[in-house]
């Protein structure tokens, strides 16, 4: 039985189009309205967009419903899967589940730890990390095997029915060991990543080393690699995740370029669209991941000025 | 070694029973150590008790070489025998022990057991293992994963490394990870960790009922 059905996303990085995502956080609550509005901020301006699993272990309406919800209005669903709150068992059968309903896309995360969040007595599951994620996605749908090795069939004399996925990983080049961060990407390639997308950007020189790196080993050839971005929206916020968030690295350049300007938005949109365009120039990008963090009226405008709409169609 | 510490005062005593004859027996061995229950804390606790507002007819205290062993258990009969509740001072595996062997008698947990550690200086304990039965040490330079990434990871450090902390607590913890890449990089074996480990087998590891050893070469 073959099941493959290539998403959008897949479609138009093979045709080598400049494929451009964004985040989507699931609400809390099952009032839909803001995320309907999300949508209507999103729909024609992006190819994709991604729903976070419980992000920053917050409990939230779960990705593969809330991809659901999304593709019904038409935008096409990256669902995120997190380590942290399954194990393969759930994972699995999450999987299938997704693939029933079309969802291909999928973005294989370790998971924050869930003292980051609302329920810091919960107990995390880690039962596999993401590498081992990436490789069990992998193996499903290349092999039509389970991670326990039984083949993916109803039965003996059933066909075989492996599900199709189109496999994405995060890379966070700001991490440490820094050394250390492009053979992390390079063990999720050999996992069996399709695309990558980043960590948000802010700091051009040290993302250059290391793309320089990744194209130097030419990783770019086997994964689509898709920079992060997060428009500034306040000094505050630019301070916050230089000081308070893990793996994200602001350079002073950057906030003293904030603190010079009256209006920081304006600036944050007009820094975000030149990176997107220095990106569209690097070697090695195909893509860039929008994080507008409760700022999605911003995503129109910079993909806009970055002379990216029109979005391509694909048949 | 196991490390323990002493459960808050008011909640050893909540247990209690008021006028109690009270044995507090401290153990020799992990937890004299670990600076939790030994004979010097026992006679602690014991003035801490005597002058709390929870009468006792009588506290008496002692420690004995092991409590996870049968053997030193048997040393405290007569002293048992002379009181209605032993408030011991092991760790978890010395309570049920004390518990088991003195069956008719109430045993109460004087401490909270907390890991298998390191002494790294004074005042402070460290996990090192968390004996999940699948010692991976040989490829990871000595360093445990399982116990000093806080998600147990086990194909190299997440994106919440930064400046050789980790995500949980980025001003005291050491990224496991980070410390393993260093020890690696400086072992000359930094290949170890970009071979991909597979999926763990969590079987060997605390999964289902106590694990047990049964060697039949040494069974009677
Ligand atoms: S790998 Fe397992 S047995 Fe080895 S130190 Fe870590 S927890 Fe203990
Ligand atoms: S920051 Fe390091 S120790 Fe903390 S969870 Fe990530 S890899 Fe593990």
């Amino acid at each position: 039985m073959k099941t493959e059905k290539k998403s959008r996303m897949q479609r138009l990085f093979e045709k080598g189009e400049f494929v451009v995502t964004a985040e989507l956080g699931p609400p809390k609550s099952l009032d839909f309205s803001v995320l309907d509005r999300k949508i209507d901020l999103l729909s024609g301006v992006v190819d994709a967009v991604n729903l976070t699993d419980n992000q920053t272990a917050i409990a939230r309406i779960s990705s593969i419903a809330a991809g659901l919800y999304v593709m019904k209005a038409g935008l096409e669903p990256v669902i995120q899967m997190a380590c942290r709150d399954r194990n393969r068992l759930a994972i699995q059968a999450d999987l299938l589940g997704a693939c029933l309903h079309g969802i291909t896309n999928v973005l294989c995360l370790t998971g924050d730890h869930q003292c980051m969040g609302n329920h810091p007595g919960a107990k995390h599951v880690f039962d596999i990390d993401s590498i081992q994620l990436i490789q069990i996605v992998k193996n499903m749908r290349d092999k039509g095997v389970f991670q326990n090795g039984d083949e993916i069939r109803n039965s003996k004399k059933s066909d075989l029915f492996p599900p199709y996925f189109f496999i994405g990983g995060a890379a966070n080049p700001f991490a440490e060991p820094f050394e250390w961060r492009v053979s992390r990407l390079e063990k999720k390639i050999e996992a069996g990543i399709d695309f990558i997308q980043t960590q948000c950007i802010y700091d051009m020189d040290r993302f250059g080393q290391w793309m320089k790196e990744v194209v130097d080993r030419g990783l770019h050839k086997k994964a689509k690699i898709m920079a992060g971005i997060t428009p500034i929206k306040s000094l505050g916020m630019a301070r916050y995740m230089r000081d308070n968030v893990a793996g994200v690295t602001v350079p002073d350049s950057v906030i003293q370029r904030m603190e010079k300007v009256e209006n920081v938005k304006e600036e944050g949109i007009k820094f975000a669209v030149e990176q997107i365009r220095q990106f569209r120039e690097m070697e090695g990008i195909a893509g860039v991941h929008i994080m507008a963090i409760e700022w999605e009226d911003a995503v129109k405008g910079m993909v806009e000025s970055s002379g990216l709409l029109p979005r391509p169609k694909v048949s | 070694m196991i490390i323990a510490e002493q459960k808050p005062v008011n909640e050893i005593l909540k247990n209690i029973p008021e006028n109690s004859r009270l044995l507090i027996v401290g153990c020799d061995t992990c937890v004299t150590v670990c600076l939790a229950g030994g004979e010097k804390e026992v006679a602690v606790l014991s003035s801490v008790i005597s002058m709390s507002d929870k009468k006792m007819k009588s506290i008496e205290g002692t420690s004995i070489e092991r409590q996870c062993d049968k053997e030193f258990l048997s040393e405290i009969k007569d002293r048992v025998s002379e009181c209605d509740i032993i408030l011991s001072m092991a760790c978890g595996v010395g309570v049920q022990m004390m518990s088991d062997y003195y069956n008719g008698k109430i045993v109460l947990p004087a401490l909270n057991t907390l890991f298998m550690g390191s002494n790294e200086e004074t005042g402070y304990w460290l996990e090192r293992c968390l004996g999940c039965g699948d010692c991976s040490l040989d490829i990871t330079g000595g360093i445990c994963p399982k116990t000093r990434c806080s998600k147990g990871l086990m194909n190299g450090p997440c994106g919440g490394s930064e400046g050789g902390k980790c995500e949980v607590d980025p001003e005291n913890l050491d990224c496991g990870w980070n410390l393993i890449y260093n020890r690696l990089k400086e072992l000359n074996r930094l290949d170890t960790m970009a071979a991909i480990q597979p999926p763990r087998d969590w079987s060997k590891s605390h999964d289902g009922g106590p694990r047990r050893i049964i060697r039949e070469d040494l069974l009677l």
